[in-house]
């Protein structure tokens, strides 16, 4: 049957819809990386962080705004907005840890995530009475580079810059865990927080850093997606953040690789359920598969059954 | 006792003055004006009553119709079709002539079988459900406003006639309002021997990146766009196909012709199609009927104004032209005679909607919506 799908389209098609796929998965794996950091350290869903992506978006709207009035180059926008919102989102990462989640973090489990949930509604309608509630049109900051014009109709610019970033992200990520020594502290962290605390390891500071790496990736995200879509509101971080947290439990939450294969996985499948199925079912196929792999394998596709919290 | 006799002749006196048109019964026009005139919706109804006094007043200040003069039966339905009846009934014993109304669509609905029976002609500014006069159910039955699914028509009948487009992907936003129009322009579509739906397909609101289904377009060989929904979608969509290089038209609604999508979708808005509401700024008569309310009222006129000052204008005109009030004289006066009115200068089709009334197609040119002529 599948068989039969792919040839109706031929090569060319297939290959067109793997592209959208994967542009779509990286996109939720970049914030799904955030999800599966906090996870991994302290157990939490950070509902809020859908919110940290989108405030990432709005102040490197802000800042490239700024300096294409001074009349900066293109690439200098990038990067300063980039630097900036990443700045900024960690600052925001931080102190949404410090006031909402230390407190609680040795209150029942289900406390610290309504915390999420509340601060995530509450950064959503700060940022609506701060800012607007109007659609906001984002500028294209990624130029369209001339070696991409013959598959421009399979892939453009900003697609590819996506996908990579997202593959960096990833790599970077997977390295600082295995070979720094702030990783081996998150690991420590991760599989036992007395445990670490009695080894000397300063948990508030590993778990503040985390919370600062996740907001930094999910603010890169913001500038990125955002001048992909080309609009941003304060609602965006919602509807992203509820397919980068499915992406994040797909892959098996708590797990950096894990993150982005979820990440692809979902995308890929929302992609080919629409192009050889119907969009009006792209939703249904892609949580329909969430259930499937959940129903086999429960802890996600390269999650770790024995996670188990005191 | 004195006092008493002289209330009592006063109170004659004055009963006598306010009975004394109603002996001359018969030779009035009685205009029924029917609606919501209390409750949640009267805001759609009470305009309605203010613009058929004004008319009225005007008409009779130039000696009335046929040497008759106009006189008002306002009857109040809430907008609820079970009462809609009594109304329409109450209206019919009291004798109307013709009615202007009902304002919603299903008390319309529910009121003019009544009508129908009685012989008598309605016009409503409001009422859009395209079956009211699609069946032919209702042949009384006449509106100075577009049905539902004329914007689908206009947008359907741009893409065959105006640009020539032969296979036509149609996508919305699976909202009720872009879904509903999605439906009407597929079922034109489907209907036309010009062209043909190549695709049909609803896309999820909000979503991150819609390449997956503008790729889907391309390969459908489609050389033409209809989108029914918003204009953050809109926006989107049109950005993610010309960024793919698909350079077919996009033709969306008025839900998209919104000076916010240009904005957003900035330069990719350029050369985008949208149906909306046509322009009666321009027209004089607008400006009057607006100014007669801002002077009588001193207030600016609310939902429905124009078309309801279309509408009695209609109905007496016809009146005027058949030269009684028979009901089939009425028809064929609403048929072939143009009014000039608020909304244009309108007759009616064999079916009842009023030609001339609607929608017109703009585009994107230099950063501006432009009426397409």
């Amino acid at each position: 049957m599948l068989r039969v799908f792919l040839w109706s389209g031929g090569m060319e098609y297939f290959i067109e819809l793997f592209f959208s796929g994967l542009t779509r998965g990286s996109i939720y794996a970049l914030i799904a990386l955030g999800y599966t950091m906090v996870y991994g350290i302290i157990g939490l869903i950070n509902f809020a962080h859908g919110e940290i992506y989108m405030i990432g978006a709005f102040t490197s709207y802000i800042i490239a705004t700024v300096l294409s009035i001074y009349g900066f180059p293109v690439l200098a926008i990038v990067v300063l907005a980039g630097f900036a919102a990443a700045i900024w989102s960690s600052a925001y990462g931080f102190t949404i840890e410090k006031l909402a989640y230390r407190p609680l973090r040795h209150a029942p489990r289900l406390s610290p995530l309504i915390s999420a949930i509340g601060m995530s509604i509450f950064l959503q309608n700060y940022v609506l009475l701060a800012q607007t509630s109007d659609f906001l049109a984002f500028p294209e900051l990624i130029p369209d580079f001339d070696f991409m014009e013959p598959v421009a109709h399979i892939v453009g610019t900003t697609d590819l810059v996506i996908i990579l970033t997202t593959a960096a992200a990833m790599f970077g990520l997977t390295l600082l865990i295995k070979f720094t020594r702030i990783g081996k502290a998150m690991r420590a962290t991760s599989q036992d927080r007395t445990m670490a605390m009695l080894v000397g390891i300063n948990v508030d500071r590993v778990i503040s850093m985390t919370f600062i790496i996740g907001s930094a990736l999910a603010a890169i995200g913001g500038i990125l997606i955002a001048s992909h879509i080309g609009q941003i509101n304060f609602y965006i971080g919602f509807i992203a953040g509820i397919k980068a947290f499915t992406a994040a439990v797909l892959g098996g939450i708590g797990s950096i690789p894990g993150a982005v294969l979820g990440g692809f996985v979902l995308g890929l499948t929302e992609s080919f359920a629409t192009g050889y199925v119907s969009s009006d079912y792209e939703d249904v196929f892609a949580f329909g598969l969430l259930v499937l792999i959940l129903l086999f394998k429960p802890s996600g596709l390269l999650g770790r059954a024995d996670i188990q919290k005191v | 006792m004195k006092t008493g006799i002289k209330q009592s002749i006063l109170a004659a006196s004055i009963s006598l003055l306010f009975t004394a048109p109603g002996l001359m019964a018969g030779d009035t026009i009685k205009l029924g004006v029917a609606g919501p005139h209390s409750g949640d919706l009267a805001s759609y109804g009470i305009p309605t009553i203010k613009a058929a006094e004004l008319v009225v007043k005007e008409v009779n200040a130039k000696g009335g119709i046929n040497g008759k003069q106009v006189e008002l039966l306002i009857e109040d339905d809430v907008c609820k079709p079970e009462i809609a009846t009594n109304t329409a009934t109450k209206l019919v014993s009291d004798g109307v002539d013709v009615v202007l109304g009902h304002i919603c669509s299903g008390a319309t609905k529910a009121a003019l079988p009544i009508y129908k029976n009685s012989g008598i002609v309605v016009v409503s500014p409001s009422a859009t459900n395209p079956g009211l006069t699609q069946s032919g159910d209702y042949p009384n039955f006449y509106r100075t406003i577009a049905s539902d699914d004329a914007q689908a028509r206009t947008e359907v009948d741009f893409a065959l006639d105006v640009l020539g487009l032969k296979k036509i992907a149609v996508i919305h936003d699976k909202g009720d309002y872009g879904k509903g129009l999605a439906e009407f322009a597929k079922t034109f579509l489907e209907n036309s021997s010009k062209g043909e739906v190549v695709m049909y397909e609803g896309v999820t609101p909000g979503a991150v990146d819609y390449s997956a289904v503008v790729q889907k377009i391309k390969r459908s060989g489609a050389d033409g766009v209809i989108f029914g929904g918003y204009h953050p979608e809109a926006s989107k969509i049109i950005t993610q196909m010309r960024k793919k290089r698909i350079k077919i038209p996009f033709i969306s609604d008025d839900g998209v012709k919104d000076d916010t999508f240009i904005k957003v979708a900035g330069k990719y808005a350029e050369g985008v199609y949208a149906s909306g509401p046509q322009d009666n700024s321009k027209n004089p008569l607008s400006s009057a009927a607006n100014a007669a309310h801002k002077a009588a009222y001193n207030a600016d006129p609310g939902a429905f104004y124009e078309n309801a000052y279309a509408a009695a204008l209609a109905l007496l005109n016809a009146i005027d032209n058949a030269g009684t009030t028979d009901y089939e004289a009425i028809r064929k006066a609403l048929r072939d005679n143009k009014t000039n009115t608020p909304v244009g200068n309108i007759n009616f089709d064999s079916k009842g909607d009023a030609v001339g009334v609607g929608f017109s197609m703009y585009q994107v040119t230099n950063g501006k919506y432009v009426e397409v002529k």
